[in-house]
């Protein structure tokens, strides 16, 4: 099945029952808006940020050059991880080197990209996701639909019966009620587990410091209960130093849930030290680069600006009715339209840029200002050439017509005496666009006098 | 390539408009009002005419090349915008009723054509003189919209997305708040997309119907049956859902009103 129809097939599979999603993520963008309102000056935060981000971005070599010292330097370890495949080995070895067999993870989206689960089940390691939605994630052996709120898709019902499913416990849908067999379950799993794998949300470069948030606690845990903690990020993910983190932590958690902070704000640099009382005796830091020193090089660098809040999910129409699982990989959404394509492949996600309407939901909402619809453009750009034939010839035939006035005013003459009349001057059905755009609207029938006529004949006499 | 640029006065007969105080402008229509909303280009025309500016049309204007360059075809968009420019070359300003258009004009043309010698220049100037309908009665001719608008029923609106570069929806809504009688029925989101997007409606019916579902729902919630609407994608998708449907809705751009409520149009029903 060619891509293009692969994804059509998921968005229409997921079209009819996205009531879930659409009331959850109207109700992220009233949070946000309202706690984005708290701040004195929005605008002037967000561009800091971008500024920020970017600045990092262009001296990017040097700041990792820092970090990896400071790391070091701290009594961390540093990896490189030129790929996917690269990185699930690196964090198998340290696996394996401490006969690791069970392993608690806190909610890692660079996790998933490489898909990491299934690389240390497959050496024998149990790995529990920790986050509640990821979690429930897990027991239901389905896939997180959002970047923030992995299970945005499901309703408190397939929730208990997954719940119910995987502990064992008596059904119930009571969300407090739920969150607490989830948490005893997980107590005891931290108790066991022998390595924590976390991700990344800000790495500063100045003093090799990791920042992780959370809202449960479970970063925190994952961080400090096991002996061997594993630090998964995208070399994307620095800034330069620890004054520049509260204009992060003040947009990111806003613009991902409405809150003015994450309940857990977790800072980490190095492992246990001497007088610590506890933590974990050995703290691995993997570098991800995974096609993104490419995407760097390029026009789409800035997507690399991204703090994965999701808040363009949140706000975009597209997201809203066809879910996550539609876009067909680990990062949906207007930012998952770009980072897709970008690191994976544009030939096997070119549907991607393509399936917006570029109505800038996103842009209006991104607190680090990537243009994401203009972005889109230039991607779509990029695959004009594997767009269907049909849709080549029809460009290039309507370019030839808007090319001569005379042709346009011919077209336009044509169009009225053409359309039949279905229902009062109203067309629908037609081949081709004329039926997908008729599929859920009408044509109205252009009346016979096109303005240029109406100008013609009196309004360019009348003064 | 490039025409001379020709003041305006010299490219008519001399002596017919001598005011020195006349504004001019040179009206681009756009593809999709000049064929399927020929009474807002009217309406354009009416009101600049009311406010002091003489008006042309001139003939030669297409398509901007918007779809195209929406659609990552753009090889074929600069040809058009390559064609637009000369047309509009002569005059000392260009007033349109689209602002998708106006940004395609303000924004793309010049980095459409950045690499190319000549007319990068002329896309700059184009782009520098070119206004969305609403921007140019605001900021040129110095009118307060909000002080010439009156409704006889109650009126909600669409923001088009493609309008945050003019405007943005909390200025449609103080325009509409502010005319004569004040019964704006807000719709629950100001600013959501009415799932038109161009070729994108075409490409994914499948995904472009729940919005325009969505949007409409929200519409008809508002509780108002006149919608204002300043762009003429955005309307051709609403109007034909709204037709589809049988719903209680009826669309006018922000020009018609004014003509409208200026006295300068009879009132249409």
């Amino acid at each position: 099945m060619s891509t293009r129809k692969a994804f059509r097939q998921r968005v229409c599979e997921a079209v009819a029952d996205e009531r879930a999603v659409h009331l959850a993520t109207w109700h992220k963008m009233e949070a946000r808006a309202e706690s984005m309102r708290q701040l004195r000056d929005p605008e002037a935060i967000c561009e800091l940020a971008a500024r920020i981000k970017q600045h990092t971005l262009e001296n990017l070599p040097r700041y990792l050059e820092q970090f990896v010292a400071q790391v070091e330097r701290s009594g961390g370890c540093v990896h490189f991880a030129a790929d996917a495949d690269a990185a699930r080995r690196i964090i198998c070895d340290i696996a394996a080197a401490h006969g690791a067999k069970l392993a608690v993870k806190g909610k890692s989206m660079t996790s998933e990209e490489i898909h990491l689960n299934d690389a240390l089940e497959a050496v024998g390691v149990r790995t529990v996701e920790t986050d509640l939605g990821e979690f429930i994630v897990q027991i239901d052996h389905d896939r997180p639909s959002h970047i923030v709120t992995p299970i945005i898709h499901k309703d408190r019902r397939q929730i208990a019966q997954a719940m119910t499913r995987a502990t064992g416990c008596a059904y119930t849908e009571d969300a407090e009620e739920l969150t607490a067999i989830a948490r005893r379950y997980l107590r005891d799993i931290f108790r066991r587990c022998e390595l924590g794998i976390t991700g990344v949300n800000f790495g500063v470069a100045e003093s090799g410091t990791l920042c992780v948030c959370t809202n449960e606690g479970n970063g925190r845990m994952s961080s400090t209960r096991p002996r061997v903690h594993v630090a998964l990020m995208g070399i994307e993910k620095l800034v330069p130093r620890l004054r520049d983190l509260p204009v992060f932590l003040k947009l990111l958690a806003r613009s991902s849930t409405g809150q003015p902070l994450t309940v857990y704000t977790t800072l980490i640099t190095g492992p246990k030290r001497a007088d610590d009382p506890d933590g974990p005796e050995e703290l691995h830091v993997v570098l991800l680069d995974n096609g993104r020193s490419e995407l760097l090089a390029g026009e789409f660098a800035e997507v690399l600006r991204c703090i994965r809040c999701g808040a363009c999910l949140n706000a975009c129409p597209v997201y809203r009715n066809i879910g996550g699982h539609a876009y067909g990989s680990v990062y949906p959404g207007p930012i998952g339209s770009l980072v897709t394509p970008l690191l994976q492949g544009l030939d096997e996600h070119a549907e991607l840029p393509r399936a917006s309407s570029l109505c800038g939901a996103c842009r209006v909402v991104c607190p680090v200002k990537i243009d994401i619809p203009g972005l889109l453009v230039r991607l779509r750009a990029r695959t004009r050439r594997s767009q269907p034939l049909l849709k080549r010839v029809a460009m290039r035939a309507w370019k030839w017509m808007m090319k001569s006035p005379t042709r346009y005013r011919w077209a336009q003459w044509w169009l009225p005496r053409l359309l039949p009349d279905c229902r009062d001057g109203w067309f629908r059905g037609g081949p081709g666009p004329l039926g997908a755009w008729t599929r859920s609207r009408d044509l109205p029938i252009p009346p016979k006098q096109s303005f240029r006529k109406l100008w013609r004949e009196r309004l360019s006499d009348e003064r | 390539m490039i025409p001379a640029r020709m003041a305006p006065h010299e490219a008519r007969v001399s002596g017919c408009y001598a005011e020195l105080d006349v504004v001019e402008v040179a009206l681009f229509v756009t593809c999709l009002t000049d064929t399927f909303f020929p009474r807002v280009g009217e309406a354009v025309v009416r009101v600049l005419r009311h406010f002091g500016c003489r008006v042309e049309f001139p003939e030669g204007q297409t398509c901007c090349g918007q779809p195209a360059f929406n659609s990552g075809f753009h090889t074929e968009a600069a040809a058009l915008a390559r064609r637009m420019i000369p047309v509009f070359a002569p005059y000392e300003q260009v007033v349109t009723p689209s602002a998708s258009c106006a940004t395609m004009v303000k924004m793309h043309f010049p980095e459409l054509l950045a690499d190319e010698a000549g007319w990068r220049e002329a896309a700059v100037r184009l782009a520098a003189k070119t206004y969305e309908f609403t921007t140019f009665l605001r900021e040129r001719l110095d009118v307060d919209i909000a002080a010439h608008l009156s409704f006889d029923e109650p009126v909600t609106f669409h923001f088009p997305c493609h309008a945050r570069e003019a405007y943005g929806p909390e200025d449609l809504h103080n325009w509409l708040a502010h005319g004569k009688p004040a019964d704006l029925c807000v719709p629950e989101h100001n600013d959501l997309c009415c799932g038109f997007g161009g070729v994108f409606a075409v490409d994914y019916p499948e995904i472009s119907e729940p919005m325009l579902a969505d949007r409409l729902e929200d519409l008809v919630a508002s509780g108002a049956r006149l919608v204002i609407c300043n762009e003429g994608g955005c309307t051709l998708s609403l109007a034909g859902g709204t037709h589809r449907r049988g719903l209680p809705l009826r669309f006018k751009h922000i020009a018609e009103c004014l003509a409208e409520s200026l006295g300068l149009m009879e009132p249409e029903r």
